[in-house]
C-alpha cells in the first residue's frame, strides 16, 4: 500500500492524474516520487506536493493508494484506472474516477463534481456528498456513464447521471433538479428528496426517487401505482407512483416517485382510473 | 539570399513527368531553381526518400463561422484532442475541426502547403479571412458561394449573363474569392422557405428558375471571367439514395459548354453524390456509372469525398441537407440562414463499420477513385470535416495503394455492405507517382496554380519529402510503412524555409492568400439599384461589405483578363 500524504493545503487546483493504481503498480518508490504532476499551471513532481510512504508490498495485495488528509484541490485521481484500490481519508477535488474502467474507489469525506463521469467500470463509494454531475457525460458529449456503480451516502448536486448509459448511482441523502438529464439506460435510485425536473429528456433508464419531489415534469404521463421497485435483484419498497417519458424526445423511461411522500401527486391518480 | 540544395531524393514530380527518378532540386528565394551555390546553400540529404511537390487540397473546411460554429458546437471533440503548446508552436485542441493554428500545424506535418476553404457565405468573408490568416503554414484560399445569391439568381433568370459576370467579378474583388463555388443550386434559396428543389429541372421558388440554369449560367460566367478554377459544384440531392443520377445530369448539363481539354466543372465530394437505390435499406453504389461517364468525357474532375470510420462533424452549406441529417441521427445540430445568399448546418455525426449505409459510402468513395482511370481528374479529399478530418489522408492513401489494405477493412465491415461492394473486383493499385497526382499535381492543376504542384524551374519552393523508399517497399504489401512514412514527412519545404522536420514544426510561417481579381474592359461598376436593396435587405453596409486588400496578412492576387 502506498500512502501519500498532503504537504499543505494547496490554494491552487492540482491535477493529479497520475494517481492511478495502473500507474503507480509498475513503478519503483523513486519512479512514483517523480511523476509529474500539475499544481495550478505550474509542473511539479509527485514528492513536492505529497509525501509519499510505502508499506511494505504483499505480494497477494492488489495495488492500494491511500491519500490521507484534505485534498479537496486535488483533481482527476483514478482516472482510466482499471485495476487496484484507491482510499481517500478526507475530502477529495474534482474528476474523481474520470472514464474508470475497473477497481474501487473508497472516500471518507466528500468528492467534487464530475465524480465518476464517463466511467465504465468499478465502484466508486463516497461516505459523505458529492457535487453535480455525478456519472455525467463530457460537455458536449453524449457518453455518459457506461457501467459501474456509484455509491453516494450523503447528497448529491445538480445533473445526477446526465446521458447516463448504464450502471447504477445510488444516493441515500437528497439531490439537486435534473436528475438523470438525457439519460439513455441505467439505474439512478435516490432514498432521500430530488428538487425536481427529474429525468429530463431522458429516453432510457430507470430513476426512483423514494423521498419528496415538487413536481414531475408536464411531458411525463402517469402509468400505474407499483407497490415495490426491483433493482438489480434488491426489493424498494414504496408504493410508487410510475411515470413513462420523456415524451418530449419520445423517450421510454421510467420514473417512479414514492406516494406516500408526495401527496400533492394524487391528482394523478384520477389518469389511472 | 537562402539556398537549399535537396540531395539524391526520388522525385515525383507529374506536371514535370518525372517518375521516381533520383535527382537534386535547388532552391533560392523562394523558387525552384536550376542550380544553386554548393558552398552557400544548405544541403538536405534525401537519399532514399520521396520527393514530392507540397500537396493541395482542393477542400476542405478549415475557416469560417461555419466551422467556428462547429468548434463551438463540440467541446467533447476539443476535449479528446490536446496539442500543448511548444516554444515555437501555439497549443491547440479539436479531432474533427482542430482550431487554426494546430490545422496549420498538423496540415504542414503532412507535407500540404495549400489548402483552399471551399465554403465561404459572401456576408462571412471577413471572418473567413480573419481565420485564414490565423492559419499558418500553408497558402489558402477561399471559394464564396454564389449559387443562391439573389443578384446572381436575378441576372440568370434575366438572361444577363454579361452583367452577371461583372456582378460576379465585384463579388470576387469584394469577398477575397477564388472561385464559384455552387451548393445545392436552388435549394438553399428554397430551404430560406422551407422548401427544397429535387432535381436540376425543378424550378426554385418566388424566381422562376431551375437549378440547370443556375449552374450553366454560372458555367458561362466563369468562362467569360477566365477564372482558374472550373465552377466547384456541390451537387442537389446530396446524400440521398438514388442521387447519382442528378450527379450525371449536372456534368451533363454544361456538356456543351466544355472548350478543347480545360474543365468547365468540378463535381466535389462526389462519394455524397453518387448513391444509388431508392431508400438507405436499398442503397448501392453509383461510383459504375459516374466514372464510366467521366472516363468518356473531359469537362469533369472530382474529388473524392472518401469516408474514414470515425467520429467527425458534418458542415455544409446545404441546410436541407443537414436538416436530413438531424433527423437521421437525432443529434444536436446547427442551422443557419445566411439572409439573402446561402444556408448553412452542422451536425455531428459517427461513421460506423457496422452500419450498411456508412459501409457502402466508405466503398463508394474508393470505388470512384480506383474506376476514374485519369488520376488527373480525381482527387483525393474527405471533404474534410464531413465525411473524416484530413488527418485521415494517410489512411486513404494507404487503402488507394494497396488492395491488401482495402481487403483488411472490408473484412471488418457491415457484412451486406461487402457483398454489395464492387471493390473486391478491383484490382488496381495506385502508384506513387499517381498518389502525387491525386494530392497534389492533379489539384494544383484543376486549381489553375502554375506555381504549386510541381517542381519545374520557377515553381514556388514547396516541398514535402516523405521517408520512405519506393525501390525497398512494396506499398501493396507494406502498407502500413506507407501509411505512416505519409503521416508525417521527413521535411516540409515552404517557401525554401524548412518548415516542419520528423513530424515537428521547425518554423511556423504566414502563408499567402490568394484571391481572383478579374480585369473587366470598363471598371467594376455597383449600380446604385444594388446599393439600395443591401440597405434593405442585408445587416451590413455596402460600404462595410467589401474587404480591402490591406485586410489580408499576405495578399496574393491574381489578374485574370476577363471578357467582359
Amino acid at each position: 500500500m502506498i500512502t501519500l500524504y498532503p504537504k499543505r493545503l494547496f490554494k491552487a487546483p492540482v491535477d493529479a492524474q497520475c494517481i492511478a493504481p495502473d500507474i503507480f503498480a509498475e513503478k519503483s518508490v523513486s519512479e512514483i516520487a517523480e511523476l509529474q504532476i500539475w499544481e495550478g499551471n505550474r509542473k511539479r513532481a509527485l514528492d513536492q506536493l505529497f509525501k509519499i510512504e510505502c508499506n511494505a508490498k504483499n505480494q497477494s495485495e492488489e495495488m492500494t493508494i491511500r491519500i490521507l488528509g484534505d485534498a479537496r484541490k486535488v483533481r482527476r485521481i483514478g482516472t482510466k484506472m482499471s485495476i487496484g484500490k484507491v482510499i481517500i481519508d478526507g475530502n477529495i477535488g474534482m474528476h474523481l474516477g474520470e472514464e474508470m474502467q475497473g477497481g474501487t474507489i473508497v472516500v471518507a469525506g466528500s468528492a467534487g463534481s464530475w465524480t465518476g463521469c464517463m466511467m465504465k467500470k468499478g465502484i466508486i463509494q463516497i461516505k459523505g456528498d458529492a457535487g453535480d454531475y455525478i456519472g455525467a457525460a463530457y460537455r458536449g458529449s453524449t457518453h455518459g456513464m457506461n457501467g459501474g456503480e456509484i455509491i453516494i451516502q450523503g447528497n448529491a448536486g445538480n445533473e445526477v447521471g446526465c446521458f447516463m448509459r448504464s450502471g447504477l448511482v445510488r444516493i441515500d441523502g437528497n439531490v439537486g433538479q435534473f436528475v438523470g438529464m438525457h439519460m439513455r439506460n441505467g439505474t439512478i435510485i435516490v432514498q432521500g428528496n430530488s428538487e425536481g425536473r427529474t429525468g429530463a429528456q431522458m429516453i432510457g433508464g430507470k430513476i426512483v426517487v423514494c423521498g419528496h419531489t415538487p413536481s414531475i415534469l408536464p411531458t411525463f404521463t402517469v402509468d400505474s401505482i407499483k407497490p415495490k421497485v426491483k433493482i438489480n435483484g434488491e426489493i424498494v419498497k414504496g408504493p410508487f407512483y410510475k411515470f413513462l417519458g420523456d415524451l418530449a424526445e419520445n423517450g421510454n423511461g421510467k420514473l417512479f416517485v414514492s406516494q406516500n411522500q408526495n401527496p400533492h401527486l394524487k391528482f394523478y391518480e384520477k389518469y389511472l382510473e | 539570399m537562402t539556398q537549399l540544395i535537396v540531395k539524391n531524393g526520388i522525385v515525383y514530380d507529374p506536371l514535370n513527368r518525372i517518375d521516381g527518378e533520383k535527382m537534386d532540386l535547388a532552391i533560392s528565394d523562394g523558387k525552384i531553381v536550376g542550380k544553386a551555390d554548393e558552398k552557400k546553400a544548405k544541403v538536405i540529404d534525401a537519399s532514399g526518400m520521396i520527393v514530392m511537390p507540397g500537396g493541395v487540397d482542393i477542400h476542405c473546411h478549415i475557416a469560417g463561422s461555419e466551422v467556428n460554429a462547429g468548434r463551438l458546437l463540440r467541446p467533447e471533440d476539443h476535449f479528446r484532442d490536446v496539442e500543448p503548446k511548444t516554444a515555437i508552436t501555439r497549443s491547440g485542441v479539436g479531432y474533427s475541426i482542430p482550431s487554426t493554428f494546430t490545422t496549420g500545424y498538423r496540415y504542414a506535418r503532412m507535407g500540404y502547403t495549400t489548402i483552399m476553404n471551399p465554403s465561404m457565405p459572401p456576408l462571412e468573408a471577413r471572418h473567413t479571412h480573419e481565420e485564414l490568416d490565423d492559419t499558418p503554414m500553408v497558402d489558402k484560399a477561399s471559394y464564396p458561394l454564389l449559387g443562391d445569391w439573389w443578384f446572381v439568381l436575378e441576372y440568370l433568370r434575366d438572361g444577363m449573363i454579361k452583367e452577371c459576370a461583372a456582378h460576379v467579378a465585384w463579388i470576387m474583388v469584394a469577398t477575397k474569392g477564388y472561385a464559384i463555388k455552387i451548393v445545392n443550386p436552388g435549394g438553399l434559396e428554397a430551404w430560406g422557405f422551407g422548401q427544397n428543389v429535387r432535381n436540376i429541372d425543378d424550378p426554385v421558388p418566388h424566381f422562376n428558375l431551375t437549378p440547370k440554369e443556375i449552374i450553366r449560367g454560372l458555367c458561362k460566367v466563369n468562362k467569360l471571367l477566365h477564372m482558374p478554377h472550373a465552377i466547384h459544384v456541390h451537387t442537389n440531392n446530396l446524400g440521398k439514395a438514388g442521387n447519382y443520377a442528378t450527379a450525371l445530369d449536372t456534368m451533363k448539363c454544361v456538356e456543351n459548354l466544355a472548350l478543347e481539354d480545360k474543365p468547365v466543372i468540378h463535381i466535389t465530394h462526389c462519394q455524397f453524390s453518387a448513391f444509388k437505390g431508392s431508400n438507405w435499406r436499398t442503397l448501392r453504389s453509383g461510383a459504375e456509372e459516374i466514372a464510366n461517364y467521366v472516363n468518356h468525357r473531359r469537362h469533369v474532375t472530382l474529388d473524392l469525398g472518401q469516408v474514414v470510420f470515425t467520429d467527425t462533424t458534418t458542415m455544409t452549406a446545404d441546410g436541407p441537407f443537414q436538416y436530413g441529417l438531424y433527423q437521421l441521427t437525432n443529434n444536436k445540430w446547427v442551422n443557419h440562414d445566411v439572409e439573402t445568399e446561402t444556408s448553412s448546418g452542422i451536425v455531428p455525426f459517427r461513421y460506423r463499420r457496422k452500419s450498411y449505409v456508412h459501409s457502402i459510402q466508405w466503398s463508394i468513395g474508393l470505388e470512384l477513385g480506383l474506376l476514374v482511370e485519369d488520376p488527373w481528374r480525381i482527387y483525393l479529399t474527405t471533404d474534410h470535416p464531413n465525411a473524416a478530418p484530413f488527418t485521415t489522408y494517410p489512411r486513404i492513401i494507404s487503402w488507394l495503394m494497396s488492395r491488401n489494405a482495402r481487403d483488411l477493412t472490408m473484412k471488418r465491415i457491415n457484412r451486406r455492405a461487402r457483398h454489395k461492394s464492387l471493390l473486391p473486383s478491383i484490382k488496381r493499385e495506385y502508384s506513387f507517382y499517381e498518389i502525387a497526382i491525386v494530392t497534389r499535381a492533379g489539384q494544383a492543376k484543376s486549381l489553375g496554380l502554375t506555381q504549386k504542384g510541381h517542381l519545374g524551374i520557377g515553381a514556388d519552393a514547396d516541398i514535402a519529402i516523405y521517408n520512405i523508399n519506393p525501390e525497398l517497399v512494396d506499398p501493396s504489401r507494406k502498407y502500413k510503412v506507407v501509411r505512416k512514412a505519409f503521416e508525417n514527412t521527413a521535411y516540409t519545404i515552404k517557401n525554401g524555409e524548412i518548415v516542419a522536420k520528423d513530424g515537428k514544426i521547425a518554423k511556423p510561417v504566414c502563408g499567402k492568400t490568394f484571391w481572383v481579381n478579374p480585369q473587366l474592359s470598363s471598371p467594376i461598376e455597383v449600380a446604385d439599384d444594388m446599393k439600395r436593396r443591401f440597405r434593405e435587405y442585408w445587416t451590413v453596409e455596402y460600404e462595410n461589405y467589401s474587404i480591402p486588400e490591406s485586410f489580408l496578412t499576405a495578399s496574393a492576387p491574381l489578374s485574370v483578363k476577363a471578357e467582359v
